[in-house]
């Protein structure tokens, strides 16, 4: 009964605001949902400042995964979205498969913002098929590579910045170090997840689990099995923690030193400090080297559903917050690394330092990231879902004893139902 | 407004001598305005709660039953009938039977433990205790606490690798236990979860009805030379049997229903997979997934429809259990 009734509540929360009232005296009030921490809060009253007929109603959920899940349950009612509404770059194949209730910004944006404000690949993983642009970039996740400095030194292997190139230069020498490092480690893991290692290879493939024509492509793509054989392998040696990503075990496995390396996306380095905690404080360290290149973890974008009934004025801020300078002072306010190439270059990014990992000149080292990253990937529909719901739980499996063999038969599976 | 209309109708029949009809032009129209009100104003007054089952408890039963017809996803502008498909469907996949299987093994080691556990809890609390109100307060506390904040202590407490569960393990030299992996460990952890927060409630329930047995019969008890041991099982039980029906009926019906508890006891932040190979989901965390994560509504409202025909069947046999055991309780008396 108390379940119904804040049921109700909910919903009667829900209708209250339905987005979008143009009021009398001419404002036109928009709303705005975005997750975690964007940067934003400071920028909506600037912006209020300067449009005066414009009031901004921001909605802030804290997780992403609960947010998008309620994202797509309003696409499909049809109400209840924002006016401007972000959407994390692993759910963006789902919206560009539902391309139709989204404004083409290319055609309702403002005419002065161009494909070269943005990274290539940030600009093109924004469109749809038929080229429609849904999403303005707004942040970015480069990869590189984080490790411990002492725990490389205890089990032997080389910890200064240039010795730990040769290590990470490739996938097969990073497994091959895993081997040598597990070996003197004492039972501390190489790295602490397979599925984090697993994403990370994933997406450097060309394509994703879907080829441009959106069949699925889990078992006819040789890359997607060579992958998985080489990190399931390493798992059975023994390189896993096996600690799920951003478990609670996850996060003491920082803290305990459970394990040496880790995937890192710029974001990542806060989440290192804080999990880790001060008293292992320099222990830290990031290479600018990644297995395979480069690549990208995260970032957002924003978008303007069709259900917005002031798209112009949406866009119109879309494109204000998307801008380089704005985006810099997201960067100053919660470490959004911008997806802008003026921003990238601005002295800001250049001069930021980590104290944590050792003094490291991060900004500089992630702009350079940035630039590693090849093509957009393409991603099918269903396609950020599979990388989280099929190939996340099967490679848990086998950390948690199931052969390859079935672990691999489990992904076939849960990607042929997903992509049903 | 029902009593304005008794008091108008009412004052002109009091005017008038009994015995002697009134004029039928004069009264009618107030007379039938009284008759109406004895005859549907009951209806009246009970109408908003069949309004409001209507629409939120009947509709939607029906509509997902419609749904349930269909190949209709979350996001789907013409869904396409496909009669029975979906349930042809459901009946044919694995993943259905295994958290068929985890509900019922879930439900099990939860319900039977807690009922017995209950029962035990209330007759300790019957007897002659210091601050009876401060311990019967004590063992409610676990069900005032949020289910999302207990989900999360549990969760923690049976980690596998840092967890406090597996600690004390090692301490008692015992072997760690994989409470994710383990299939069986992972029921028996969720069961501790269920078991913690509903086992104080019921005792409150059966606490009650024992209080309710009258002290004679124990009196007459003691008299026959009865110790304590044998008044609890020839005259406590006995006489609890209505009451443990209840207990049990509304345990089955919440147990086969299971959600909150899966769903934070996965590792994986936010997961509806119910471990890495479904070893702990249950139906409605299931159906959830259907829905919301991979939006089959058609698929997820068959699912809902099968664990409705469940329950029923299950609080069906429950009722039989019922009228027999009440019956036997009777024919001993």
């Amino acid at each position: 009964m108390s379940f119904t009734a804040a049921a109700a509540l909910v919903l009667a929360a829900c209708g209250g605001d339905s987005g979008g009232e143009q009021s009398a005296d001419g404002t036109i009030e928009l709303t705005i949902s975005t997750f975690g921490e964007f940067g934003y809060d400071d920028l909506y009253a600037e912006y209020e400042r300067l449009h005066p007929n414009i009031k901004i109603t921001p909605h802030t959920t804290g997780q992403g995964g609960p947010y998008h899940e309620a994202l797509f349950t309003k696409l499909g009612a049809g109400s209840g979205l924002d006016d401007v509404t972000a959407v994390e770059e692993g759910h963006m194949s789902d919206v560009l498969a539902k391309s139709s209730r989204f404004n083409d910004l290319a055609e309702i944006g403002p005419a002065g913002v161009t494909p070269d404000r943005w990274l290539d690949w940030k600009y093109e993983a924004g469109r749809d098929k038929d080229g429609k642009l849904i999403g303005y970039g707004t942040d970015i996740g480069p990869l590189a590579m984080c490790y411990r400095k002492d725990l490389f030194e205890a089990a032997g292997l080389p910890s200064d910045p240039e010795g730990v190139k040769k290590l990470f230069e490739s996938w097969d020498s990073y497994f091959a170090a895993g081997d040598q490092f597990v070996k003197g480690s004492g039972g501390v893991a190489w790295f602490d997840s397979a599925s984090q290692i697993f994403n990370a290879m994933q997406n450097q493939l060309p394509t994703g689990y879907f080829d441009r024509q959106d069949n699925l492509v889990v078992e006819s793509n040789p890359g997607i099995k060579k992958n998985w054989d080489q990190v399931t392998a390493a798992v059975e040696r023994g390189q896993s923690a096996g600690l799920v990503a951003f478990s609670n075990e996850w996060n003491s496995g920082f803290k305990g030193s459970s394990f040496a390396t880790k995937t890192c996306p710029s974001w990542m380095l806060g989440v290192i400090e804080e999990q880790a905690g001060p008293e292992h404080s320099g222990q830290w360290a990031v290479s600018g080297v990644f297995p395979g290149g480069g690549g990208n973890w995260g970032g957002s974008y924003l978008t303007v559903p069709t259900q917005s009934e002031h798209p112009k004025e949406a866009a119109e801020l879309a494109a204000w917050l998307t801008e380089p300078e704005q985006q810099i002072k997201a960067f100053k306010a919660k470490g959004a690394f911008p997806s802008q190439v003026e921003a990238l270059e601005s002295p800001e990014m250049a001069e930021a330092t980590n104290d944590y990992f050792g003094g490291v000149r991060d900004g500089e080292l992630f702009v350079e990231q940035a630039h590693k990253v090849g093509s957009a990937q393409y991603k099918g529909p269903g396609d950020g879902k599979i990388q989280e719901n099929a190939a996340s739980p099967a490679l848990q499996a086998v950390e948690q004893g199931r052969s390859p063999e079935e672990g691999w038969q489990q992904l076939v599976n849960g990607a042929q139902q997903i992509a049903r | 407004m029902s009593t304005t209309v008794s008091a108008t109708t009412g004052s002109p029949a009091g005017e008038h001598p009994a015995g002697e009809p009134p004029p039928a032009r004069k009264a009618t129209w107030r007379d039938r305005l009284g008759r109406w009100d004895v005859k549907y104003s009951p209806y009246l007054y009970v109408a908003p709660f069949f309004v409001i089952f209507g629409v939120v408890g009947l509709f939607p039963l029906l509509y997902t039953a419609y749904v349930s017809l269909f190949d209709w996803e979350l996001i789907d502008d013409n869904p396409s009938f496909i009669g029975f498909g979906n349930y042809v469907l459901l009946m044919s996949d694995p993943q259905f039977w295994k958290v068929l299987t985890n509900t019922f093994s879930i439900f099990l080691l939860s319900a039977i433990p807690q009922v017995i556990m209950a029962v035990l809890l209330a007759a300790l609390l019957n007897t002659r205790l210091r601050l009876p109100t401060g311990w019967r307060i004590g063992i409610l506390m676990p069900y005032v606490a949020s289910l999302v904040a207990l989900g999360i202590i549990f969760a923690n407490l049976f980690g596998p690798n840092f967890g406090l569960v597996n600690g004390i393990f090692e301490l008692l030299g015992l072997d760690r236990v994989d409470w994710q992996a383990n299939r069986f460990a992972s029921h028996v952890a969720i069961a501790i979860m269920v078991n913690w927060r509903w086992t104080g409630y019921n005792a409150l329930i059966v606490l009650a009805a024992m209080q309710a047995i009258p002290r004679e019969l124990h009196e007459a008890a003691v008299v026959d030379g009865a110790g304590p041991v044998r008044r609890f099982f020839s005259v406590t039980l006995p006489l609890l049997r209505p009451t443990l029906i209840f207990v049990v009926v509304t345990a089955t019906i919440g147990g086969l229903q299971i959600f909150t508890e899966p769903k934070l006891f996965d590792a994986m932040p936010g997961s509806n997979n119910g471990g890495s190979t479904n070893q702990f989901q249950t139906v409605t965390l299931f159906m959830y997934q259907s829905a919301f994560e991979r939006e089959d509504l058609g698929y997820a409202s068959a699912i809902a429809w099968v664990l409705f025909v469940i329950i029923i069947l299950v609080a069906l046999i429950n009722f039989m259990l019922t009228r027999r055991i009440a019956s036997t309780g009777e024919g001993r008396r």
